[in-house]
């Protein structure tokens, strides 16, 4: 029993609660905005050092025990997954302080966003699927009012196609949920894993396993479930575009992970082999789209959706060394990608618009910000001796170790192809001329000093930051992923450390 | 009954299927209101239904006397009709919003591709403009 795990979830509605009783005043929202993050990053950090030292946690809510409660499990992999919400949740509270407007501010945009971290953190931490699901829905109902906020044309178009699709997304799930109790008569993931291997009728087993696929799969914007994303990610603003980029698929591809290294390993030679195929064409279909897009967020969304290829692939490859490559690549896409649209959004600044085609000269002009550029992309295209070198380095050694050499070359060819579409935005908008019509400020503006665009690059320098080091000083991370993998795949851990001694 | 209710979940699935599909964005509200219900009806009769006994457990025993109607599956659709109202309540009101900002409710008008994607970002002045009134 700790205590303290609940502190990601209070924390987040503590500061959402504050926000909006002052949600006429920017200044405190904005304080408020800051010090939540803040002190969920602290609590985040106390809660590892419990995880580093006695292992996997649980908290029994109310304190029912085990299969009639609510638990609360942080594991590795739920304990890196909050980890990187708390460092995200800081970034993006600086980040908003200066790309929120007004107006956004006074209709809760605060509020909301701490509404989303407290869904995203609850959805990593709860071990009850039944929960899983109503966090789910937090999220949601979150990221739905983020997405429409402004109410612009644009945001509506975006947000339309993001809302129906998430809610029959989250409907397929709750009727899993529904068949799963009505197989095992429990809704605890711990003692699912255990009651799911005595249920007879393991087709059926196996088409509640398709049902959390492929709701798990809208979710994480996996081919052929992904067309909703690049056609709503690029409409809001920026800080939101990044939190949603970053954070929210990954959810659902950690949902993935775990009930696919948990419950249902009854039948992996048919169950992982699709997700096989599904991480390959995801990543094909998604760098090609990058590749026909000459809109800076778009090709950018594009490429979530390629990346999750990535993380799908490694779970699929159902080894130590596989997993461990899907979790150290969800940890370092949160940050090359969500870095990504941070920049996006200053060049958007800098220049008035997202269309590659009337953009130029950041590089002449902005060298520094060139170089944060130039960080990230390399980074996402896994360049040494950056983070994605060792993301992508685990997933092909772990592909090769178990001889599937074609998906191996796949992802080695994706990500070429990825730098491809990095050097298309660097060749227009980082080297490219000058264009004709610019805004007054561009070229004038500095980016640190009067103006206040300093306060955008302090979280993308904090994000090129940690790239660089988790590139240079990689093995502590991988060795965090290693653990978090060798506990997915040997499930009887985090069953005991639940359930009790069995 | 127990066979009855799934057989009557699923109908009214393939109904809120075929709305869903509809290019009306009102049918696709309506659709989307119709597969909550039957999920909650799907949820509703894998706890049983029954009317024999209530699922009370006597003095002395460790379980209710069979046949009874499992009670969990009841709390997790109420909180699922409630998360599901605030949803839909959600979506109809940005359908709303839709039309009166897009003029329509037809889906291949709404969502053709609008052409500048900076619309949406407002431009921010020197923070000193912009910060607290």
């Amino acid at each position: 029993m700790n205590g303290m795990l609940v502190l990601p979830i209070a924390i987040p509605l503590i500061t959402a609660t504050l926000a909006l009783l002052f949600r006429k005043s920017s200044y405190l929202q904005r304080l408020f905005g800051l010090l939540g993050m803040g002190a969920l990053l602290v609590s985040v950090i106390l809660i590892f050092r419990d995880v580093q030292a006695d292992g996997i946690q649980v908290l029994q809510l109310g304190n029912w025990a085990a299969p009639f409660g609510i638990t609360l499990v942080v594991d590795m992999l739920a304990m890196l997954m909050i980890g990187i919400t708390a460092i995200m949740g800081v970034v993006i509270a600086i980040y908003s302080i200066y790309d929120i407007d007004r107006e956004r501010e006074q209709f809760g945009y605060y509020p909301l966003l701490h509404i989303l971290v407290m869904g995203v953190n609850g959805s990593f931490l709860t071990g009850d699927i039944f929960n899983l699901y109503v966090w789910f829905e937090v999220m949601l109902i979150a990221s739905f009012i983020l997405l429409a906020l402004g109410n612009s044309k644009n945001q509506l178009q975006g947000a339309l196609k993001y809302v129906f699709i998430n809610l029959f997304s989250s409907l397929v799930f709750l009727f899993g949920v529904a068949m799963l109790y009505g197989m095992t008569g429990t809704l605890n993931m711990a003692d699912l894993a255990v009651r799911l291997p005595e249920v007879e009728n393991t087709g059926l087993v196996t088409t509640v396993a398709m049902i959390f696929m492929v709701s798990f799969g809208i979710k994480a914007a996996v081919f052929p479930l992904f067309f909703w994303l690049p056609a709503s990610y690029h409409t809001p603003p920026v800080a939101i575009s990044a939190i949603f980029g970053g954070l929210l698929t990954k959810v659902g591809v950690y949902a993935l992970i775990r009930v696919f290294t948990l419950l249902f390993t009854h039948d992996t030679g048919y169950t992982h082999t699709i997700l096989l195929w599904v991480g390959g064409f995801t990543m094909v279909i998604g760098v090609l789209g990058a590749a026909s897009h000459v809109e800076f967020r778009k090709i950018l969304s594009f490429h979530i959706v390629s990346q999750i290829g990535y993380m799908i692939m490694g779970l699929a490859f159902n080894t130590a060394m596989g997993i461990m490559g899907a979790i150290f690549y969800v940890l370092h896409n949160i940050l090359a990608k969500s870095n990504l649209f941070l920049i996006s959004g200053i060049a958007q600044r800098l220049l008035g618009t997202f269309e590659l085609k009337k953009m130029g000269g950041l590089y002449k002009h902005y060298p520094f910000l060139a170089v944060m550029f130039l960080i990230s992309a390399f980074a996402l295209a896994g360049f040494p001796p950056l983070s994605g070198f060792w993301a992508k380095l685990s997933l092909v050694k772990a592909g090769l170790s178990i001889e599937l050499y074609v998906i191996t070359g796949v992802a080695i060819l994706v990500g070429l192809l990825t730098l491809f579409s990095m050097t298309k935005i660097w060749l227009s908008a980082f080297w490219g001329a000058v264009p004709e019509e610019v805004p007054d400020h561009f070229g004038k503006q500095p980016l640190f000093g009067a103006g206040g665009l300093h306060i955008l690059m302090i979280p993308v320098m904090i994000i090129a930051g940690l790239i660089i080091l988790v590139g240079l000083n990689a093995q502590p991370l991988l060795e965090l992923c290693m653990t978090a993998a060798e506990q997915l795949l040997n499930p009887s851990v985090y069953i005991e450390a639940v359930l009790g001694p069995q | 009954m127990d066979t009855l209710l799934p057989i009557l979940a699923g109908a009214i699935f393939a109904t809120g299927i075929y709305l869903l599909l509809r290019s009306s964005l009102i049918l696709t509200v309506i659709g989307i209101i119709l597969i909550s219900n039957s999920v909650n009806l799907a949820l509703f009769s894998l706890g049983r239904i029954s009317t024999e006994n209530p699922p009370l457990i006597a003095v002395g025993s460790i379980e209710p006397i069979s046949p009874f109607a499992n009670p969990l599956p009841q709390a997790l659709i109420l909180t699922a009709i409630v998360i599901g109202f605030g949803l839909l309540a959600f979506a109809l009101a940005l359908a709303y919003r839709s039309y009166r900002e897009l003029g329509t409710v037809d889906q291949d008008e709404l969502l053709k591709d609008a052409e500048d994607t900076s619309a949406g970002i407002v431009p921010r002045e020197n923070l000193e403009n912009g910060g607290d009134a």
